[in-house]
């Protein structure tokens, strides 16, 4: 198959929208590189027919990946094997791409030179991105936190007629003498009262 | 302090003998503490058990044999010391071709269900539309049971239907989707197809193969031998799983745990049913029981018998279409380990066959054979269509098939 002379054929195939185009971008920045994300599991094969890709990009969490080998295994569309990530013998490029996460496809013949600094690419935005999702758990973590100690205090407030640093002061108190975390405790007094019928 | 172990698995029941070795305590017992690490491909479970993520894995038997072989990608000797279980597969039509094919509110005959189905599958072939088949990997029991199936009822694969590979948590939705028009699937996805109205449960793959090999626990070659030690204390722990697991006093108890998120993330009702052999062919009607569907435990069931690495070293070069070849056909053996099976269940009081190799299919009903410590009972190993399988003559066997 003719394509653009030189550019390579990059395949992104992630159900994450986001994910994937946080690697697009991350390899964008590299000369002559042609990218195709898909991210819809449908008809995937029949896409990656269609778009005859030198590389493809897979995140390790897809089960479509069987799919994708076994295509690998019996295309007789493509004139080239396609091997397994970047060289058989680059063990540590391999490695690290698991760690992050992502698999990596790559014709047979391209040149280890072209394929290792797009392979590192994608390497380094997995990991930027699971570093991404993980502060946003964090994050997120905290917003319920805050929320749960907000209605406990208001619960004691309402219940014992107390102003809110104090509420606030018996909260912090109980977890500390129960060696507990605030929000747990506050956690515990939001579903004491849920269960005593409050709202 | 406990040696860790860290083994793959995707979210299949037949995963159960290492989660319950870990929650039961007892690879604890043995001084082992496991981490289990759940994937969504063969694939993944695959790379990690290669490059050191796991030392060991819930694998299909045949992906063990097909790495070693170097199938797909570059060849890395796996060694197979403990069969996971063996069926515990089964066959779903579309409801429209469950219909055609004439099945009931009984898992049929095989041979008569494909009689049916051959006649539609002929038809839809000349008039241009295969039917489609989905099979959990192209190196899988479920892949090699299926056309062993259809073949010998007179069905070609990849000539007269097409058969490719559907990851299991997409079964259903391929089935009512009318990308497939069958599945071959571990449970719970036969089930939960089941529950959805895609389809109905023709057939269970121990129907095909009475006592056919499915995962196994597949370790790299080189962490068996540095490991041994502790890989001896693996299999004891797996095999006090096993015979909890069979257990219908725990049955409750054990599909509680395989439905929890961090293992199969499922249904506990729908696990319980595999794990008692009882299924739902179809939605709203009776449960049906099937012995032995899924086989964990009895006849040193998760003994890995040479013979069988051997059968599934047939089917690969049978639907491959390649020649067979007498030098792969020894590496595909030895990748079963009888050896270190019978030396981690020494003086357990397991039986431990004092062959390491069988004549497959051959036996038809209950029979004694010899054990280093006596004797134990087999029961019937039949292949549907009564062929016999002798592990002697690879060569002969694969030129008599369909």
């Amino acid at each position: 198959m003719l394509h653009r002379s030189g550019a390579m054929r990059i395949a992104i195939i992630d159900e994450s929208t986001a994910r994937a185009s946080i690697i697009r971008e991350g390899l964008a920045s590299l000369p002559d590189c042609e990218i195709f994300v898909v991210s819809e599991r449908r008809a995937l094969v029949a896409r990656i027919e269609e778009i005859a890709p030198e590389v493809v990009l897979m995140d390790l969490g897809n089960p479509s990946r069987d799919v994708l080998e076994e295509y690998f295994a019996v295309s007789r569309a493509l004139d080239r094997p396609i091997a397994m990530f970047v060289d058989e013998s680059d063990d540590e490029a391999i490695a690290a791409s698991i760690d992050a996460g992502v698999s990596a496809y790559v014709v047979d013949g391209l040149s280890a030179q072209r394929i290792r600094p797009l392979v590192d690419v994608a390497v380094r935005r997995f990991n930027a991105f699971s570093r991404l999702q993980s502060d946003l758990a964090e994050a997120r973590g905290r917003l319920a936190d805050r929320d749960a100690v907000d209605k406990a205090k208001r619960i004691l407030m309402n219940s014992r007629g107390i102003p809110e640093p104090e509420a606030y002061a018996e909260i912090r108190k109980t977890a500390m003498n129960q060696g507990r975390k605030i929000a747990e405790i506050a956690d515990a007094i939001v579903t004491a009262h849920k269960l005593m019928g409050g709202k | 302090m406990a040696e860790i172990l860290t083994i793959g698995f995707l979210p299949l029941v037949d995963a159960c003998l290492p989660i319950l070795a870990h929650e039961h305590g007892f690879a604890e017992d043995e001084g082992l503490s496991l981490r289990l690490v759940r994937d969504v491909s063969w694939a993944t479970v695959l790379d990690r058990l290669l490059y050191g993520h796991s030392d060991a894995a819930h694998l299909v038997a045949p992906l063990a044999i097909a790495t070693t072989l170097g199938r797909g990608r570059p060849a890395q000797p796996l060694s197979v010391p403990f069969v996971l279980g063996l069926n515990g597969n089964a066959i779903t039509l579309s409801s429209d071709l469950a219909r055609q094919v004439g099945a009931g509110d009984k898992l049929g005959d095989p041979a008569t269900v494909g009689a049916a189905l051959k006649a539609v599958a002929l038809a839809r072939a000349n008039a241009g539309q295969r039917l489609r088949f989905g099979v959990v990997h192209r190196y899988s029991s479920h892949n090699y049971m299926l056309r062993y199936w259809l073949a010998s009822c007179g069905i070609r694969p990849d000539h007269d239907v097409e058969i490719s590979t559907v990851p299991p948590p997409f079964c259903a939705d391929a089935l009512e989707a009318g990308e497939v028009d069958g599945i071959c699937v571990g449970e719970p996805w036969n089930s939960v197809a089941v529950e959805r109205g895609a389809g109905q449960i023709v057939l269970a793959t121990a129907q095909i193969w009475r006592r056919g090999v499915e995962k196994v626990l597949a370790l790299r070659e080189p962490v068996l031998a540095d490991k041994r030690d502790a890989i001896e204390r693996l299999i004891r722990a797996l095999c006090r799983a096993a015979k909890h697991f069979v257990d219908p006093e725990n049955w409750e108890v054990n599909a509680a745990i395989l439905a929890r998120a961090e293992y199969l993330d499922g249904d506990a009702v729908l696990i319980r049913r595999a794990i008692s052999d009882r299924l739902l062919l179809r939605r709203s009607e009776e449960i049906v029981a099937f012995p032995d569907f899924m086989f964990q435990y009895r006849e040193a069931a998760n003994f890995p018998w040479v013979s069988q690495a051997a059968w599934l070293y047939t089917q690969m070069v049978r639907w491959e279409g390649l020649r067979f070849d007498a030098e792969e056909a020894v590496k595909a053996a030895r990748v079963f380990r009888p050896d270190v099976y019978r030396s981690a269940l020494v003086g357990t009081g397991e039986p431990l066959p004092g062959a390491s190799s069988k004549v497959e299919g051959s036996l038809l009903q209950r029979t004694l054979v010899g054990t280093q410590q006596g004797s134990m009972i087999l029961e019937s190993n039949r292949f549907f269509d009564g062929r016999v399988f002798d592990p002697s003559d690879l060569a002969g066997y694969l030129a008599d098939l369909p």
